[in-house]
């Protein structure tokens, strides 16, 4: 089966970083603090209060709009969506339903072929968060569940595509290009616990649409879908029909699990929102100045950086890792773009990840003070991440963390020039202590003279220059030969 | 700001409050040390507020509805909370679930609903004014069965904030009492913009009514005196209007066509708000707690079956089917082009004329327990839910009697323009009182 059988579309929620919630006065920044302290008698839902739009979120849903190129409509209106649910303080969420903010416009991705191609959206609307129940214990057999507020309310923005993605990988694609672009419309904050949830409809040509509901991560999106492809593949090899259902993502285990079918029940029973005015905010769209985005970023990084396309679209397809990298480049860029790139797209965002920290725990001075000392040959590479990691670790230990000079000197790791005794000292002692190897090179065995050499690494702990020390070796094991 | 307490002790045989606060606290303003009953329905601060509903039984406001705070701010003390068909749903106060009010001109018969409980106070003399709601009729239907004066303001020109909301597109808070002056003086404090509510309108009302309506003209509907309505209250009501022509106004047959389908209308869209605006009740946040050792939805069951009485699960129940899909097109969406067409009537009419005059109510106070039917009971609303489904003013003013029992005078005017049927009530009351 060929990846063009696959159709993904996705649902995207995000969580439109206002300050306060879409309806009332409360702050949005709950995350630190107990259950129920960001909570009014608006967004509790309590008898006899009115929801008064936050225009400021609609403001933020209108720059994602139009930075998707798509058309706002001349009015909009806010619908109930009626259904009963505990975390459901008003027993309906004010959404956006036949008449939503905008419609059309795409993101741009790039394909499996290699090739860029647009995924069409069918609307962007904006709505409320409900709260969130905690169950004591499992949900199936807690004792009893309790309700949060402190999310009820929260602005949200929906952004429906179309059906035309094909793959699983094309999915996480189009997310983090959406994740870029509206961290640089200033937005979101994707790294807000829960700021983002995915509902994924995907078929295989000819088969019924499967929905996987409520994924709640980046790698989520991929993996469920993969799930779900294996899945629905394993039954049509085996002549089992796919059936229509929604089925939700378990993240701990990376599968999807039928829903029960009552939850499909549901008419929402949607209807214009009696206390709020329709919206007519499309004269707002000409005033709206977008900053630069990822994609025009991504061809400036080529230009003015000369990155290669892979780096640049790594570099600005997170923008504080886009920033980090101008800011260590900023001072003599010419000297050590190209080694930034490197070390910024490969290196750093490995170690980090490794870590399971954000870029921003790094400074840019440092970091580049390190590629300073790669560029002028100072240290080898292989030192370079030891130093690296030195200095990531100081920072998640909390510690000072040390100018790279200083790891450097300490820990000796400045390179071996091939005329310093000790490197020559070192080839020497590693001929002398292995001679079956000596012996293996001289039979013509390949690998003998990479084991010898890397043998010399150990010793010298990564200082020699990886050239200079092959050469060194060569000429090392002919001069004992005579 | 000084504050003092009077004591509030009144003799309440008609079941009028649902709780008195016998030692309100005031200010100074306005409404200096005047008691005000405030409808079961509007929240209170520190006061138990039920809409006289079992399912908010114990549920105390931690805020006060915008238009309370107003009054208190003016100086009024909240004398307690009046009585009223549960969350408004219903023509005579007998759909509480805490006993029906009686009409204190005649304590065999229904005051009207569903502020009720504050026509009764008023009425009875317990207090000078009382704060109603009126969804389709409810401040002007038992103004006119208890004899006293009720508005019905413009929709958004008083904030609903507070209050519970029944039906949000059709309601509005509205000042009660005896006189027309005090009407005017009430409406005073509570009109005005409330960024809260975004359906209401920077319009603030400070007016003193005048007696002059010299060349007014007034559109008489035939709909309003047709079928349906009791020869002698219509008789009752055109003597009325004969005495506003003596005053120099000029009276202009026509014709609200729409009125067909106006209340059928009404009680689609109703009856579809309620449905969404009722759901919240379900024991999980406030009034009877919900079971917790059952599923929730099970619990939510219960909660909502024993805390509704059968006139709500009536009408939720109804709602609930109008915005079914497969029946919101054939239902509520038609119901929206009947309340256009209503509207449409409206500016058309308002063209010809300055204000529209007929019964408050097609018939007088009806005896308690007459109405069983639920049918004929929506059918007395007839004259009064135009109104609301065009969004305009509305004013009840007592005209006469019919055995005995109060008819109300009803005066209708263009959108914003309160003041003018203020004016009307008040040429006409100072014309029968001289």
């Amino acid at each position: 089966m060929i990846d063009a059988d696959i159709i993904v579309g996705l649902e995207v929620h995000c969580q439109l970083d206002t300050k306060s919630k879409l309806f009332c006065g409360c702050s949005t920044d709950y995350r630190d603090d107990g259950p129920n302290t960001h909570v009014c008698p608006v967004c509790l839902g309590l008898p006899g209060t009115m929801p008064a739009l936050n225009r400021r979120a609609i403001e933020y849903a209108m720059r994602v709009a139009k930075a998707l190129n798509c058309t706002v409509i001349p009015e909009s209106e806010f619908s109930r969506k009626n259904y009963f649910y505990p975390d459901l303080d008003k027993a309906y969420q004010i959404t956006q339903y036949d008449k939503p903010l905008a419609e059309g416009g795409y993101v741009e991705i790039e394909g499996d072929d290699g090739k860029e191609r647009k995924i069409p959206l069918t609307r962007i609307h904006v709505e409320e968060d409900p709260g969130r129940l905690v169950h004591m214990g499992n949900a199936e057999r807690g004792r009893y569940s309790l309700v949060d507020y402190n999310r009820a309310g929260i602005p949200l923005i929906e952004i429906v595509s179309e059906p035309e993605m094909r793959s699983p990988k094309e999915a996480r694609k189009f997310l983090n290009k959406l994740r870029a672009t509206l961290e640089y419309l200033g937005v979101f904050d994707s790294e807000k616990e829960g700021s983002l949830r995915v509902d994924a409809n995907i078929s295989l040509r000819g088969s019924e649409r499967v929905e996987i509901k409520n994924i709640t991560s980046y790698k989520g999106v991929e993996k469920g879908l993969t799930f779900e492809v294996t899945r629905q593949k394993n039954l049509i090899r085996r002549g089992l029909t796919v059936e229509r259902e929604t089925r939700h993502y378990l993240e701990a285990r990376g599968i999807t699990q039928s829903a029960r079918s009552k939850e499909l029940e549901n008419d929402y029973r949607y209807f214009p929102e009696p206390d709020l005015r329709p919206l007519r905010v499309q004269s707002w769209v000409k005033d709206i100045v977008l900053p630069e985005l990822p994609d025009a970023r991504r061809e400036r990084f080529v230009a003015q950086y000369s990155c290669s396309l892979n780096h640049a679209r790594t570099l600005t397809g997170e923008l504080k890792m886009a920033n980090f990298f101008e800011a260590v480049v900023a001072d003599d860029y010419k000297g050590i773009c190209s080694l930034a790139a490197t070390w910024i797209a490969d290196t750093l965002a490995g170690e980090l990840n490794y870590r399971d920290m954000g870029i921003d725990a790094v400074d840019p001075q440092q970091f580049g003070g390190l590629l300073v000392l790669l560029k002028s040959g100072t240290i080898t590479d292989k030192s370079g991440i030891e130093v690296l990691r030195v200095m990531l670790d100081e920072q998640l230990k909390g510690e000072t963390v040390e100018a790279p000079e200083t790891i450097v000197a300490r820990l000796n790791l400045a390179k071996t020039a091939g005329d310093d005794g000790a490197l020559l000292a070192a080839v020497k002692e590693v001929i002398t202590g292995n001679p079956k190897a000596v012996e293996d090179y001289r039979a013509g065995k390949n690998g003998a003279l990479n084991f010898l050499v890397g043998q010399t690494m150990k010793k010298t702990r990564g200082r020699a220059d990886p050239g200079e020390l092959n050469r060194i070796m060569v000429a090392a094991l002919r001069d004992a030969e005579q | 700001m000084a504050v003092h307490t009077i004591r509030f002790e009144p003799d309440d045989r008609y079941n009028a409050f649902l709780n008195v606060c016998a030692n309100p606290i005031h200010g100074e303003g306005k409404l200096a040390g005047i008691a005000i009953a405030v409808k079961d329905n509007i929240s209170t601060q520190g006061i138990e507020t039920t809409c006289a509903s079992k399912i908010l039984k114990g549920y105390v406001p931690p805020y006060d509805a915008h238009a309370v705070g107003l009054i208190k701010n003016a100086g009024a003390a909240i004398a307690g909370k009046t009585n009223m068909d549960e969350f408004g749903m219903g023509t005579s106060t007998e759909n509480s679930a805490f006993g029906p009010t009686l009409n204190p001109c005649d304590t065999g018969r229904v005051p009207g609903g569903s502020s009720g409980g504050s026509a009764a106070a008023v009425a009875a003399g317990m207090v000078r004014m009382a704060l109603g709601t009126d969804t389709g009729g409810s401040i002007r239907c038992p103004a006119a069965f208890c004899g006293i004066v009720g508005l019905k303001p413009t929709y958004g020109r008083v904030s609903r904030y507070g209050l519970i909301a029944y039906a949000n597109s059709l309601e509005t808070i509205g000042p009660m009492a005896k006189n027309v002056a005090d009407v005017s003086l009430l409406m005073s404090v509570i009109a005005g913009h409330d960024r809260r509510d975004s359906t209401s309108y920077d319009r603030p009302y400070s007016h003193t009514p005048s007696a002059k309506i010299d060349g007014l003209r007034i559109g008489i509907p035939k709909e309003y005196f047709g079928a349906g309505v009791d020869h002698e209250v219509a008789a009752v009501v055109k003597r009325a209007i004969g005495r506003l022509e003596e005053l120099g106004a000029k009276t202009v047959p026509c014709s609200i066509p729409s009125m067909e389908y106006a209340l059928a209308a009404y009680y689609v869209i109703c009856t579809s708000e309620a449905s969404s605006n009722l759901a919240r009740f379900d024991g999980v946040r406030y009034g009877p707690a919900a079971d917790t050792k059952k599923s929730w939805h099970a619990a939510y069951q219960d909660v909502r079956k024993q805390g509704f009485g059968p006139e709500v699960r009536r009408r939720i129940m109804l709602g609930t089917f109008a915005l079914s899909s497969g029946y919101y097109g054939k239902y509520y969406a038609k119901a929206q082009v009947a309340r256009e067409n209503v509207r449409k009537d409206f500016a058309r009419l308002f063209t010809d004329v300055d204000v529209i005059c007929g019964p408050t109510m097609p018939t007088i106070a009806f005896r308690l327990g007459e109405k069983s039917d639920p049918l004929s009971m929506y059918l007395s609303d007839i004259l009064t839910v135009p109104v609301n489904l065009g969004g305009i003013p509305a004013i009840s003013v007592p005209c006469g009697k019919v055995q005995g029992m109060p008819v109300g005078l009803q005066i209708m005017g263009r959108p914003f323009e309160d003041e003018r049927v203020v004016d009307v009530a008040y040429a006409y009351e100072q014309a029968v009182k001289s």
